[in-house]
């Protein structure tokens, strides 16, 4: 495989997520019926996109490898700002009703808020009261939104 | 006169009380976020989107206009006092505009950079008015031949004008495609990629997936870099630009303006593109080309006004044709269909006291946009001294909220939570979000009349190309891939595009 090293990792990456995608579609789409050009069922469009998608995808692979193509590594991931962020508010989700907004309001910032290298709990603690009090005072009472305020144990 | 006829009634509708007050808030909001950086319209317009269900439909778009519209104004002033760009559209104004402020002209750099908005704001707004009628009746005429190919074109120029390999872009348009399949197939009822989830059979909604990738991942992003400000925190005195400073910035404010109103128009225009477009023209044209980067006032008047005028024109192709020409745009889209307003040519004759009262509240609240911006420098400045470790909380609170409120519903927070770690991988792969959010707003209406032109034409694709219209809208497209490809403007565009 003499000249086709990836020499462009980032852009590979992409082509291959692309391609990844359009085979999962079209894989899917084939349970659609297809029809035909004048008459298309729900399986047309899909397909036809999946191939576009499918096609570009591996016209960015191959332009990856080219002699030409730029140096390009991947990029590190955060695993752990990514963990809290999104672990907040997956928990945010969860606790909403069993705790009702104040509590899974807590929840939320307090687990994001560690995802900053400046973490502090009084600082964490302090913005929590603050933005609780302001959520309550905006969306609650202002908006009149039909949001759970407290734990559904004490309705 | 039926303009002069139309903007009164537009005005009628903006200066009902509740609605002066929306626009004020939206205007005040807008120069919020354009200040604090790593908070950006879209983001902020999808966090507001479900809340809007509470408010009557014009009130609304006139508060949601104004944050879009707000933004570039707040985004140029931090952009001058602390060289940081609040937002995209602003970054060619950190160039000369901090070299203004160091050179202890943050003050004239400030109000030439909001003369400028307000100016383009008011010419913008008579440009949008006028087009208005022309357009729609243009569009009435347009058949689904027609509508595919000018969405067909409209993503092309996205692509080519957002950042990164044009190919990557067009990729993810075909990804954002692909997504807004999910859900229940129009025509013939059946469900698509919904995998038996009742809460997919109405589709991928576009609000979790905008805040999962433009708040959420954003956020994690952000926390990685830990770039300190460095505040240039010196008194803003001497507002007024000197006569000499008044002849040099008057024709560069023209100038940026022309251009900001028809790019705005472009589809895959906006703000962004009229701003770097208007540099590049006053660096051309100024006989002091050397001054540019040193505090050209011209730098400054120049974009500022072309991104004003680029915010508002952009409303131009949403408003008249249902397309819209960026994301920010895209979520407008969102922000109708809640009202059950559809975008289109029928906006303006089904709601015309929404279509005029939207207009004309722009031009009010560009007037508001002068007042609160000038005075209220200072303030804004200090909102910069609020550490990023307790303002991204508040975002993640109000996103969550917001995410929620869209169906009272926990399903749409483990959406976005889902679209927080692709948002991230798309980050991590330099991948352009902009392309998979106009692709997954478009998508639908694509289908819709890519089949309905079949139907028409009995299986035919070459119809396509035998209506002059769709015929020119397609080679439109083909020439803009073309030029695109050729090597020589690619590496322009690489360096245009470069932030």
């Amino acid at each position: 495989m003499k000249g086709l090293a990836i020499r462009n990792h980032r852009a590979f990456a992409s082509g291959a997520l692309f391609v990844v995608f359009a085979v999962f579609f079209f894989a899917t789409a084939l349970q659609y019926p297809a029809g035909s050009a004048a008459k298309m069922g729900p399986g047309y469009f899909p397909r036809l996109l999946a191939i576009v998608l499918a096609a570009i995808g591996l016209v960015v692979m191959f332009g990856a490898m080219k002699p030409a193509a730029d140096r390009q590594t991947l990029r590190k991931w955060d695993l752990k700002g990514l963990a809290w962020i999104t672990g907040s508010v997956i928990l945010f989700g969860a606790l909403l009703f069993p705790l009702g907004l104040v509590g899974a309001l807590f929840v939320l910032i307090v687990v994001s808020s560690r995802a900053s290298a400046e973490f502090t709990w009084i600082g964490a603690l302090t913005n929590a009261a603050v933005l609780i009090v302001l959520c309550l005072a905006v969306f609650v009472y202002g908006l009149g939104l039909p949001l759970p305020v407290w734990p559904s144990l004490l309705n | 006169m039926d303009l002069f006829h139309n903007l009164a009634i537009g005005f009628a509708t903006a200066a009902q009380p509740a609605n002066l007050l929306y626009a004020f808030f939206g205007c005040l909001l807008g120069t919020l976020i354009g200040v604090l950086p790593g908070l950006g319209p879209l983001a902020t317009i999808a966090m507001l989107l479900p809340i809007t269900y509470a408010l009557q439909p014009d009130a609304a778009l006139i508060m949601l206009a104004g944050i879009y519209y707000g933004a570039q104004y707040g985004g140029s002033t931090t952009a001058i006092v602390v060289n940081l760009p609040g937002e995209s559209s602003s970054v060619v104004t950190t160039i000369d505009g901090y070299q203004m402020a160091k050179q202890g002209r943050a003050g004239v750099a400030l109000a030439t950079a909001a003369i400028g908005s307000f100016f383009a704001g008011c010419v913008a707004t008579l440009a949008l008015a006028a087009l208005a009628g022309p357009l729609t009746a243009t569009a009435l005429l347009f058949g689904p031949k027609e509508f595919f190919a000018l969405m067909i074109l409209g993503l092309i120029l996205a692509s080519v004008l957002s950042s990164g390999p044009f190919i990557e872009g067009i990729g993810m348009v075909v990804l954002g495609m692909l997504l807004s399949l999910v859900g229940t197939d129009l025509n013939s009822g059946s469900q698509r990629f919904a995998f038996g989830i009742p809460q997919l059979f109405d589709g991928l909604d576009f609000v979790p997936l905008a805040m999962g990738i433009f708040g959420f991942a954003e956020i994690v992003k952000n926390l990685e870099q830990d770039d300190k400000l460095s505040l240039v925190t010196q008194k803003i005195t001497n507002l007024f630009p000197t006569r000499e400073d008044f002849r040099r910035m008057v024709p560069a404010m023209l100038r940026g303006t022309a251009l900001g109103t028809l790019l705005g128009v472009l589809p895959g225009g906006g703000a962004v593109l009229s701003s770097f477009a208007s540099y590049t023209l006053e660096k051309k044209l100024s006989r002091h080309p050397e001054q540019f980067g040193k505090g050209a006032i011209e730098g400054v008047a120049g974009p500022e006004s072309a991104n004003n005028a680029g915010a508002q024109t952009s409303f131009i192709p949403l408003l008249t044709l249902g397309v819209p020409s960026n994301v920010v745009m895209a979520l407008m889209v969102g922000a109708m269909n809640i009202h059950n307003i559809h975008p289109g040519p029928e906006v303006m004759t089904k709601n015309p006291t929404l279509f005029w009262g939207l207009i004309a509240s722009m031009w009010v609240g560009n007037l508001m946009l002068l007042i609160l911006n000038l005075p209220l420098v200072g303030l804004w400045v200090k909102l910069l001294t609020i550490p990023y470790r307790y303002l991204f909380p508040a975002i993640m609170v109000f996103c969550s909220i917001g995410v929620y409120s869209i169906n009272s519903g926990t399903f749409e927070v483990y959406e976005a939570a889902v679209f927080c770690v692709f948002g991230y991988a798309l980050i991590k792969l330099q991948l352009p979000a902009a392309p998979l959010l106009l692709g997954l707003v478009l998508g639908p209406a694509i289908e819709e009349n890519f089949r309905r032109a079949m139907v028409l034409s009995r299986g035919d694709a070459t119809a396509l190309l035998t209506s002059p219209i769709s015929a020119g809208l397609l080679a439109a497209a083909a020439i803009a891939i073309l030029l695109i490809t050729l090597p020589t403007i690619r590496a322009r565009r690489e360096e245009a595009l470069q932030e």
